[in-house]
């Protein structure tokens, strides 16, 4: 189901910024870390037969059975700042790669290895 | 050697997670969560800090906030401050960003050229994109959507004129006066806020009928002056990221 999913990702993206050396995949799996908790705040908020928590002139009264809006307040929120992060992530990235012609964090020599 | 020790690890927290998780008192099971017994329940009946009453779509006049959208509600209502701390960390990413590529010089280059039909159905394209980024900020307290994903269409437009037309250059200095006048504005209408009902960023324009254009105080406001702070703060990035030749 979609909360265990969304563990699964958590999971996946813990193991992406472990065993990676590369600057990008560490971006994307933190990007993957992140989709995954997204999800599972969201699902914590899931009611069956839910409907989306927006009046309308179909949904048009508030004793109707609404999914759980503050999780979504929340995640999108996180969806920002993740964004936010990611843009200087790269912005470092590509800064890295200017100075030290690599991407991989294992070949960039310092002055005492290097 | 890493891997296995990774893979180890990443096992362990896992079991930590799901023992931890579904063995908690209270933790709803998936589709079973009980929102009525939560704090979301005053959000959606709208009586944090007033009597109970019932909610009608085009109905109901005077709540306390008026807006449609309950996510809506929450984001630019009742947890402004936390929005305005949302809006503040994508500004200071984008000072990082624009410090980080100040040494850059000149543009990317495509290995391939932009071919007719980009070129000529780009144009065609582009305002609409632009019309549906702000139909999208504008009616963010009536449908899905708001300032954020309005603001991102409206970059989206320009990183398509990027990618159209390799001369295409935006004024930036205009884009940053934008960003910088509407993020004072979001800040000095919480002040008004303050001057008026003593507390920051309260809603204290006539919140109007639920459901029309016209209706939940500053929401609209506020969301049209977040929609321009992050499509000109985006169009800074993409500008930003584009700086540099490639060897």
């Amino acid at each position: 189901m979609i909360q265990y999913a969304g563990i699964m990702l958590i999971l996946i993206g813990i193991y992406g910024l472990l065993t990676q050396s590369n600057i990008i995949k560490i971006i994307v799996s933190l990007n993957i870390f992140e989709l995954g908790l997204n999800v599972f705040i969201i699902s914590v908020g899931f009611v069956r037969e839910g409907i989306a928590p927006i009046l309308t002139s179909v949904n048009n009264h508030n004793g109707l059975v609404f999914v759980d809006p503050l999780p979504q307040a929340l995640v999108l929120t996180a969806i920002v700042i993740g964004l936010g992060t990611t843009a200087l992530g790269l912005a470092f990235a590509r800064s890295i790669y200017r100075q030290h012609g690599t991407l991989n964090l294992d070949e960039i020599g310092g002055p005492s290895n290097g | 050697m890493k891997r296995i020790f990774a893979l180890v690890l990443v096992a362990v927290v896992g079991i930590l997670l799901f023992s931890g998780i579904y063995s908690m008192e209270g933790f709803p099971r998936y589709g079973e969560a009980e929102v009525s017994e939560r704090v979301s329940m005053s959000y959606i009946d709208k009586n944090v800090t007033r009597e109970n009453q019932e909610v009608v779509f085009g109905v109901s006049e005077n709540l306390e906030t008026g807006s449609a959208n309950i996510v809506t509600s929450i984001i630019v209502n009742y947890r402004s401050f936390d929005t305005l701390g949302e809006v503040t960390v994508l500004f200071v990413s984008a000072l990082g960003v624009s410090l980080l590529f100040g040494s850059f010089e000149g543009r990317l280059r495509s290995r391939y050229k932009p071919n007719f039909i980009l070129r000529t159905g780009s144009k065609v394209v582009f305002p609409l994109i632009l019309v549906m980024g702000a139909y999208i900020f504008i009616h963010g307290h009536l449908s899905p959507g708001g300032g954020f994903p309005g603001g991102s269409m409206i970059a989206s437009a320009i990183l398509l004129m990027y990618l159209a037309d390799e001369d295409f250059r935006v004024r930036i200095d205009d884009f940053k006066k934008t960003e910088g006048i509407a993020g004072a504005m979001y800040v000095l209408l919480g002040l008004v806020g303050l001057m008026i009902s003593n507390y920051f960023l309260s809603n204290f324009l006539d919140t109007g009928t639920v459901g029309t254009l016209f209706s939940a105080g500053i929401i609209p406001v506020v969301y049209v002056l977040v929609g321009l702070k992050v499509g000109s703060e985006l169009t800074g990035i993409i500008t930003d990221f584009l700086k540099g030749e490639v060897e």
